[in-house]
């Protein structure tokens, strides 16, 4: 089954329509990446998934899981398994990562009911995944991004992903701005968390972060839809030829 | 940060879900009443039955005398219709039964109230070390852990114990660092003030517990106005903490308190509020008045006084905890966390006088303000002639949910010595949309996202605060939040 599947799916922000008719499917196990020019969507599309209010659904449908995600909010949408990996994360002052995240997976498990996380059990499985994404353990004392660096920043979003343990993540653009180190940090990440029952979605402009990440599948966003998909070769072809010809391709 | 921390952390947002004023009830005992009114027969009667030496009924009459002559202030940025000074009780106290030697003779109702305040008088605050004072309505009702003070030579007793045990004590300081005619509730205070605790440590002393004074108000149509003096003599240590619940009526009530601190040379002082006076409800209907004047001295050299308040109730908070640096050296601190939401109003700040040479004060306000509330900051830096190298460090934020709201700051500065150094930041900032929809998008509400903000951003005060208490006080700050987003 589908863990997700997009159906026809319009939204626009303030009047303005920027998905236009979106399908895609992704199963359990797979890597998926979206490719495409500025403004083709890409972005709308994970904030959409992830419920932010701006965006307004018009026509289509999302299932997760075999729920209709679209009528969740965005807290239930996290709590039911939905990652988004903020191209742009907040700072939150006075805030640690530790009690952030302790509230998270707390919400997290009352909402699957479970129990609380005992503070020991959570003390060492904060350890363990920060290793993950090779960050000390200082850093999980200090307010929530406040004074990081972009790189840092990124790789927060993945140590998060790490301890929430999502059943769908979505990667937005998370390798700009990360330079090889950092970005083989995030990929290597994503690779340690891969399943087969979790999936995930890498927004990404450049073909760069997919040589760390090979995707079962990539998909060329552009105005709005998807215009082409294909197996990670497409990556490569479109880092050399651009995504002109993938346009034309699609009006012819 | 400690696991402790964490745990409590979880506990607060847990609690966030139930969240009216929960100490709300009120209890149904029997209590004893002045008639309605203020004259000074009344002056008298209170003088009375608290068998007070000659002393204490002429040093009442003369603040109530002069009283009769002010006017109630009228500066700050707080509306509230004019009072009825003899339209109200000022005297109200459970029956006496006299002589009570233990917490075992108190009246079962009233341990039944403290109970359900969180405030065991017995057994559980034994085991957490902190001595308590429990003051209902104008009378203190018990204090825990006297003997074990006793043997350190501390004095911790009801104020109007203390006229009696120790009258020197109280002839030499009381009014000494706010005298009656200070201001227009000082002096109302100073004339029918019924009790409030007493401090002493002696000389080179450090007071081994957390000092602690419950103060609540039970009867109707009456007003509050209890009198802390605290003494901290040569090298000594104290920390003192107070907090104050009231049930919720449809009127208005005022508490005019009066709080006078003395630290001598090399002494100490730390004294925290946490504040949840019935605010009043969504409308803004009730609430009490919380009209207070705190000041202390430093009066010796390195001396040093530490005010922590974390504000959440009251409909209306009027004070300004200052400190008067007369000692070289001494140190003067303003730790302020005041939250307003619905009708709230709060003008709140501090005074910092730096006299002696080389005096230093720092002054950290965070407001929060919420739904249709005013919260203001106000506070006075005054360097003066001879207070050399003296130095200011403050710091106020305020923070605004919603857009109904309002935040205000007053800073005023009286520099009259070149060598000194004041800075002062201020910053005004909102809770953005996009940090509540990341904290969403990991699994938190809005309304826990907001108590995670909000705390965080106070956490430098609550940090100042005796750990027990940071704890109650993140929970207040969460549950008064509660109807204030989404």
């Amino acid at each position: 089954m589908a863990l997700i599947e997009i159906k026809n799916l319009k939204a626009n922000i303030y009047g303005n329509e920027i998905l236009h008719g979106l399908n895609l499917t992704i199963n359990a196990g797979e890597i998926h990446a979206i490719m495409g020019p500025n403004g083709s969507g890409k972005s709308t599309l994970a904030s959409v998934l992830a419920g932010k209010e701006e965006f307004e659904v018009t026509e289509g449908t999302v299932t997760f899981d075999g729920i209709d995600l679209l009528d969740m909010s965005p807290e239930d949408r996290a709590r039911a398994g939905v990652f988004l990996a903020f191209q742009y994360p907040v700072e939150i002052p006075g805030v640690s990562n530790a009690n952030f995240l302790k509230t998270a997976i707390n919400e997290i498990r009352k909402f699957r009911n479970q129990d609380p996380l005992d503070a020991m059990d959570f003390l060492q499985m904060m350890k363990e995944r920060a290793k993950l994404v090779e960050i000390e353990s200082s850093f999980l004392s200090r307010s929530v991004n406040v004074g990081f660096s972009g790189g840092e920043k990124k790789k927060n979003e993945i140590f998060q992903m790490a301890m929430l343990e999502p059943k769908f993540a979505v990667l937005d653009e998370t390798d700009s701005g990360l330079d090889i180190d950092a970005m083989k940090v995030v990929a290597n990440g994503v690779n340690k968390l891969k399943t087969d029952d979790n999936a995930f979605l890498i927004i990404t402009h450049y073909q760069r972060l997919l040589d760390y990440i090979i995707p079962d599948f990539v998909h060329v966003l552009s105005e709005g839809r998807i215009i082409k998909s294909g197996g990670k070769e497409l990556a490569y072809e479109l880092e050399e030829r651009g995504y002109d010809w993938v346009k034309a391709e699609a009006i012819a | 940060m400690s696991q402790d921390v964490k745990d409590d952390d979880q506990l607060l947002l847990e609690n966030l879900a139930k969240s009216e004023y929960k100490y709300g009830f009120f209890s149904d005992i029997e209590q004893e009443f002045a008639p309605k009114g203020l004259n000074e027969d009344i002056v008298r009667f209170i003088s009375l039955k608290k068998k007070e030496p000659e002393f204490m009924l002429n040093w009442r009459l003369k603040a109530y005398r002069h009283w009769l002559k002010m006017k109630e202030p009228k500066w700050q940025k707080v509306n509230f219709p004019q009072i009825d000074y003899q339209d109200a009780y000022y005297y109200a106290a459970p029956v006496d039964k006299p002589g009570l030697k233990d917490l075992n003779e108190v009246d079962p109702d009233i341990l039944s109230i403290y109970e359900k305040l969180g405030i065991p008088l017995n057994e559980q605050k034994k085991l957490q070390g902190i001595a308590v004072d429990a003051v209902l309505d104008s009378v203190s009702v018990a204090t825990t852990f006297k003997d074990k003070l006793n043997e350190a030579g501390i004095i911790f007793c009801p104020i109007s114990e203390a006229v009696h045990s120790h009258p020197e004590l109280v002839e030499k300081y009381l009014g000494s660092v706010v005298p009656h005619t200070d201001n227009f509730f000082a002096a109302l205070n100073s004339a029918v003030f019924s009790d409030g605790s007493f401090v002493y440590i002696p000389k080179g002393v450090r007071c081994p517990m957390e000092l602690s004074t419950y103060f609540r108000i039970n009867a109707s149509n009456t007003g509050q106005f209890e009198r802390t003096l605290i003494i901290a003599e040569e090298g000594s240590y104290v920390s003192y903490l107070e907090g104050c619940t009231a049930p919720m009526r449809d009127e208005n009530q005022l508490h005019a308190a009066v709080v006078e601190l003395v630290a001598h040379k090399n002494a100490e002082i730390k004294y925290s509020t946490v504040q949840n006076w019935y605010p009043g409800d969504k409308e803004g209907k009730g609430g009490i008045y919380n009209f207070v004047t705190k000041r202390g001295i430093c009066e010796g050299a390195n001396s040093k006084i530490s005010w922590t308040q974390v504000e959440t109730g009251s409909s209306i908070t009027w004070k300004y905890p200052s400190c008067i640096l007369k000692g070289d050296n001494s140190i003067g601190e303003f730790y302020s966390v005041a939250m307003t939401n619905n009708y709230q109003q709060a003008d709140t700040g501090t005074k910092m006088i730096h006299i002696g040479k080389n005096t230093k004060s720092r002054i950290v306000s965070k407001g929060i303000s919420a739904g249709f509330s005013e919260n203001s900051y106000r506070g006075l830096v005054k360097i003066t002639k001879n207070a050399s190298k003296s130095r200011n460090f403050s710091q106020c934020d305020s923070l605004l949910l919603g857009d109904k709201c309002g935040a205000h700051t007053f800073p005023y500065l009286e520099i009259q010595n070149k060598s000194a150094t004041v800075e002062h930041e201020a910053t005004t900032s909102k809770i953005s949309e996009d940090i509540i929809f990341y904290l969403n998008q990991r699994g938190i509400s809005t309304e826990d996202a907001v108590a995670l903000i909000v705390n965080g951003y106070a956490k430098e005060v609550l940090n100042q605060l005796p750990m027990e208490f940071a704890v109650e006080a993140q929970k207040l700050l969460a549950i008064s939040l509660e109807g204030s987003v989404g």
